[in-house]
């Protein structure tokens, strides 16, 4: 089965899209490499190779989750098959 | 997994190198013109131009020293000829490589000019070569190589797949007993107590952490924005990475699940011992190898995403990648192709032992991708203005 996207670990906000060419509309497959699981999950953009896709609906300041640690917290508002990048989440440092 | 012994070179003060180069090694900005011409003149020299000249002072003058030093020092350098302007620096660096008991030689400029130099420099440079192409490589235990690791335009493939097969490929050699290092200090911004808390002791934890803060201490007293320019960089931002906290999550994967941080140098700085080293330095690639060059390492261990094209001339690159759009558009640069992970055509543990032998292969003599294509990026550190 086709892998589209990775997950580090199950509870993880995002996954990384890990094949080029995934269109809005796409029902991608992800792959959840800490406990070897699959779930599916339908995109709402395009998302280059290597972007985040949100596993969750996510509100403005909360924290988005990667490799089980927190990396950001949310500038906008996220709906589950978004696109995350530097438009909705920013740093908590500098 | 991979052998006991490699094939190396066996300096006068034990050290083994996996490379053998004559170097020809300019103090300061001046003395770059002389080098290039002895290196025209004698075949089989390596130049190490630079741009930095002289008045650095304090601390940024121990490190210039230190690294130029360690440098010539590394077991990688059969022998080092040294020019420059004036007599007594250039006497500091010869003095500094000549502890390891290997063959240097220095001249200075003044009183003597580019042409007498560069025929008295060219004379010493052809006695090293045939010196040095005499030398043989000797089986030597894999515990006497030294490897370091630093990761260049990451993006979300490096800490998925190409960064934690350093990791999965450094617990293995740590447990073998090499001596291993790592550094990239604001890149652990986001990260810092997840390598705090793997540091072996108290005193090794205190050191990181005081280098730690004085970088960040530093960033924020220059900082005009908040650095979403420059970290993560643009190249890193196009791959996307979005945070510097993710970067630093990613990041780490390099030093795997298993290795403690057994001690914490300054720039440019030799461990003392086995285990894995943390080395205060820039995260700026060229600058950081040089150190690393510096330091006595020499194999190098680079997972990209993007594709950072730098090599070093004396330090070996290996170049790792899983970014199947950069396999596919520059393959050219990269040494091992780990994108099968993101397939799932290749689990880490594979992918970990597929870099061992890459390295073990590069210790014995197999040229990287970066050395075929010519890149020696020579970076100097510096901390502040000269005088």
């Amino acid at each position: 089965m086709a892998i589209h996207f990775l997950v580090h670990e199950a509870g993880d906000s995002v996954g990384v899209v890990v094949v080029e060419g995934i269109k809005a509309g796409q029902e991608l497959t992800g792959w959840v490499m800490d406990n070897d699981k699959t779930l599916t999950i339908k995109v709402s953009h395009d998302i280059p190779i290597g972007h985040k896709v949100a596993l969750k609906d996510l509100a403005k300041d909360d924290t988005v989750y990667k490799y089980g640690a927190d990396i950001g917290r949310v500038a906008a508002p996220i709906k589950a098959g978004e696109h995350v990048h530097v438009h909705n989440l920013k740093t908590k440092r500098w | 997994m991979t052998d006991d012994t490699f094939f190396g070179y066996r300096r006068e003060n034990g050290r083994v190198g996996v490379r053998n180069h004559v170097a020809i090694l300019p103090l300061d900005d001046l003395s770059n013109n002389a080098c290039e011409a002895v290196a025209n003149n004698i075949k089989g020299t390596l130049v190490l131009p630079h741009p930095y000249g002289r008045l650095q002072f304090g601390e940024d003058l121990d490190l210039y020293f230190r690294t130029l030093i360690g440098v010539g020092s590394n077991p990688n350098v059969a022998a080092v000829v040294v020019i420059g302007i004036e007599p007594l620096w250039t006497k500091v660096i010869v003095e500094g490589i000549e502890k390891t008991g290997k063959a240097v030689a220095g001249f200075a400029i003044e009183q003597h000019g580019d042409l007498n130099t560069i025929c008295s420099a060219s004379r010493a440079a052809k006695d090293f070569v045939h010196l040095a192409s005499e030398k043989h490589r000797e089986e030597c235990s894999l515990t006497e190589l030294w490897v370091s690791t630093k990761c260049g335009e990451s993006d979300t493939t490096s800490g998925i797949a190409s960064n934690p097969t350093v990791g999965n490929a450094f617990d293995k050699l740590y447990g073998r007993g090499l001596t291993l290092l790592f550094g990239e200090t604001t890149e652990l911004t986001g990260g810092e107590h997840l390598v705090a808390a793997r540091c072996r002791t108290p005193e090794v934890r205190a050191r990181f952490q005081a280098m730690f803060d004085r970088y960040m201490a530093v960033v924020e007293a220059h900082k005009t924005s908040d650095l979403s320019d420059s970290q993560p960089t643009k190249g890193n931002i196009e791959g996307g990475l979005t945070t510097i906290e993710e970067k630093a999550l990613g990041n780490i994967q390099k030093i795997g699940k298993k290795c403690m941080v057994d001690g914490a140098l300054d720039k440019a700085e030799t461990p003392t011992g086995p285990g894995l080293w943390f080395m205060d330095s820039s995260s700026a690639a060229a600058e950081m190898v040089t150190l690393c060059a510096a330091s006595g390492f020499v194999v190098h261990t680079f997972p990209t995403g993007q594709c950072n094209v730098i090599g070093n001339p004396i330090l070996p690159v290996i170049k790792v990648c899983a970014n199947p759009r950069t396999i596919r558009t520059m393959g050219e640069h990269i040494d091992l192709d780990v994108s099968g992970i993101l397939r799932k055509e290749m689990n880490l543990d594979q992918a970990g032992d597929a870099l061992l032998a890459m390295i073990m292969r590069t210790a014995n003599g197999r040229l990287t991708a970066a050395e075929v294509l010519g890149h020696r990026e020579f970076v100097i550190t510096r901390l502040y203005e000269s005088a």
